[in-house]
């Protein structure tokens, strides 16, 4: 019930007087999707959408920055662990000292 | 799908995992608030990655596994009625009241319908001026805007058939509910990520202070589980209870303005009675006075009901974090998706649905399969 699901704005319908509405593809799937709450999205834009409603444009920047952010981490880890141990785990295998 | 798939990365769950092992020197406790995380959580298998004593408490963030029963009891039976085409979002089928469900009062005769927005259930009252349409309102604030925007669309169409039954809930008075309760063993919040969505994170900051928890905004994907629990362990490590937000691309601190306008016009809080819980004050949305001729509960006078909870589900401790749902002893023997005793067997967001959905049985049923093998 809390999930919402990012899509692609596909095309924005407008109708005189109604609430303005989307064409959304999530991943093949397209459906309608009320933009009233996210109205500054066009095409080429993503939603997240919850029941039918966009409730957030999704923010593609902070999005990538997240992933960069997770693969920097242990980059520290990298240059000044333990060589050893990293070797062991990806071995799987125990260390031989 | 594009922004889902690039969030269950092996290789970055892995660094994520790395950084929450090189940090956490203790036990602690993290509470998820909403059940779509619980599922991720389970589905893959993410509690069973962290470090030893690193423990993810359930949270109460599933709909439909809060709405009261006597609420459930009213739904069954406007929905039994002649010249009623009731709506709920399906998940809403299979949870039991006093003694049926939805799926069955239309098995019964009732015209039970399933819509995927309620603007859907706005165009059936549009094409059935004859009939009385009713659409069951549920939801937490992640919902609150499509609900607000039917029952405004509704007036300003002018279609006089169409009521809601509104059991909207809010998840800030919740938290402080489970933080109040004497058997609380929460020691930060992963916050849900959608409500904040909508909501923003302004709700929080008073609460973490009061509380002395750190509160991480937490998205749905597995990474974003991951770096909720990464940034709240950090700050439990250092001591630091402060409000942060780990979901940026779908949060932003004021939240949706639009959203809240269409909100706070159409809305009001209220006291909400929480099932297997309570009630808890302030904890939830009705329709304010101005939109109170399209309340169901004010349209349809339903009286008489007996409502009548099993008395062996312990669904209300589920819901509270207190007990996991393997630990009770009617899971996945008297009580299974099949034949629920509780809302939490059914829900996609319920958290015994999710433990039973993904095999994670443990303690009686462990013990009667095992003791089944040993007979042969």
């Amino acid at each position: 019930m809390c999930l919402a699901v990012p899509g692609k704005v596909v095309e924005t319908v407008e109708r005189d007087g109604d609430a303005p509405m989307a064409r959304v593809d999530f991943g093949g799937v397209v459906k309608d999707v009320c933009l009233a709450y996210v109205p500054d999205a066009v095409p080429g834009d993503y939603v997240i959408v919850h029941v039918g409603f966009a409730i957030q444009q999704l923010d593609q920047e902070s999005a990538r920055a997240s992933l960069r952010l997770f693969a920097e981490l242990g980059l520290l880890e990298e240059e000044f662990g333990d060589a050893w141990e990293r070797a062991a785990a990806e071995s799987g295998e125990a260390a031989v000292r | 799908m594009k922004y889902i798939e690039e969030f269950h990365d092996p290789a970055l769950a892995r660094k994520l995992l790395d950084d929450i092992r090189a940090t956490v020197t203790r036990p602690w406790a993290l509470m998820e608030v909403c059940g779509g995380q619980t599922h991720s959580i389970i589905r893959h298998g993410i509690d069973q990655l962290l470090p030893d004593g690193l423990e993810l408490i359930h949270g109460p963030g599933c709909p439909v596994c809060v709405t009261p029963l006597e609420m459930i009891d009213k739904a069954l039976e406007i929905a039994s009625r002649p010249g009623v085409i009731f709506c709920s979002f399906g998940d809403m089928l299979r949870v039991p009241g006093t003694g049926r469900d939805l799926f069955r009062v239309r098995g019964q005769g009732g015209d039970v319908r399933v819509v995927y927005s309620p603007l859907d259930a706005l165009d059936l009252a549009h094409r059935n001026p004859d009939r009385e349409v009713v659409f069951f309102g549920i939801g937490f604030e992640t919902t609150a805007p499509a609900n607000a925007m039917a029952v405004r669309e509704a007036r300003r169409r002018g279609l006089a058939n169409f009521s809601m039954l509104v059991s909207h809930v809010r998840v800030p008075p919740a938290i402080e509910a489970i933080m109040e309760s004497p058997k609380c063993r929460v020691q930060g919040f992963l916050a849900a990520g959608h409500v904040c969505s909508v909501m923003g994170t302004g709700e929080y900051p008073e609460l973490a202070a009061r509380y002395r928890v750190p509160v991480v905004v937490t998205g749905f994907e597995p990474l974003d589980i991951l770096e909720g629990v990464r940034r709240a362990v950090r700050q439990l490590e250092r001591g630091e209870h402060q409000v942060e937000n780990a979901y940026p691309r779908a949060v932003r601190d004021d939240g949706n303005p639009a959203a809240l306008r269409v909100i706070e016009e159409v809305f009001e809080v209220t006291d909400r009675s929480w099932r297997g819980i309570g009630t808890i004050p302030g904890s939830g949305w009705r329709l304010a006075p101005g939109y109170r001729d399209l309340d169901a509960e004010h349209r349809f006078a339903v009286t008489g009901l007996h409502t009548r909870e099993p008395a062996r589900c312990r669904s209300g401790e589920v819901l509270q974090g207190l007990l996991k749902p393997h630990e009770c002893e009617a899971f996945g023997t008297d009580c299974t998706p099949r034949s629920p005793l509780g809302a939490t067997m059914v829900s996609s967001e319920g958290a015994c649905a999710a433990y039973y959905l993904y095999r994670r049985l443990g303690g009686p049923v462990r013990a009667a399969r095992e003791e089944a093998t040993r007979r042969g």
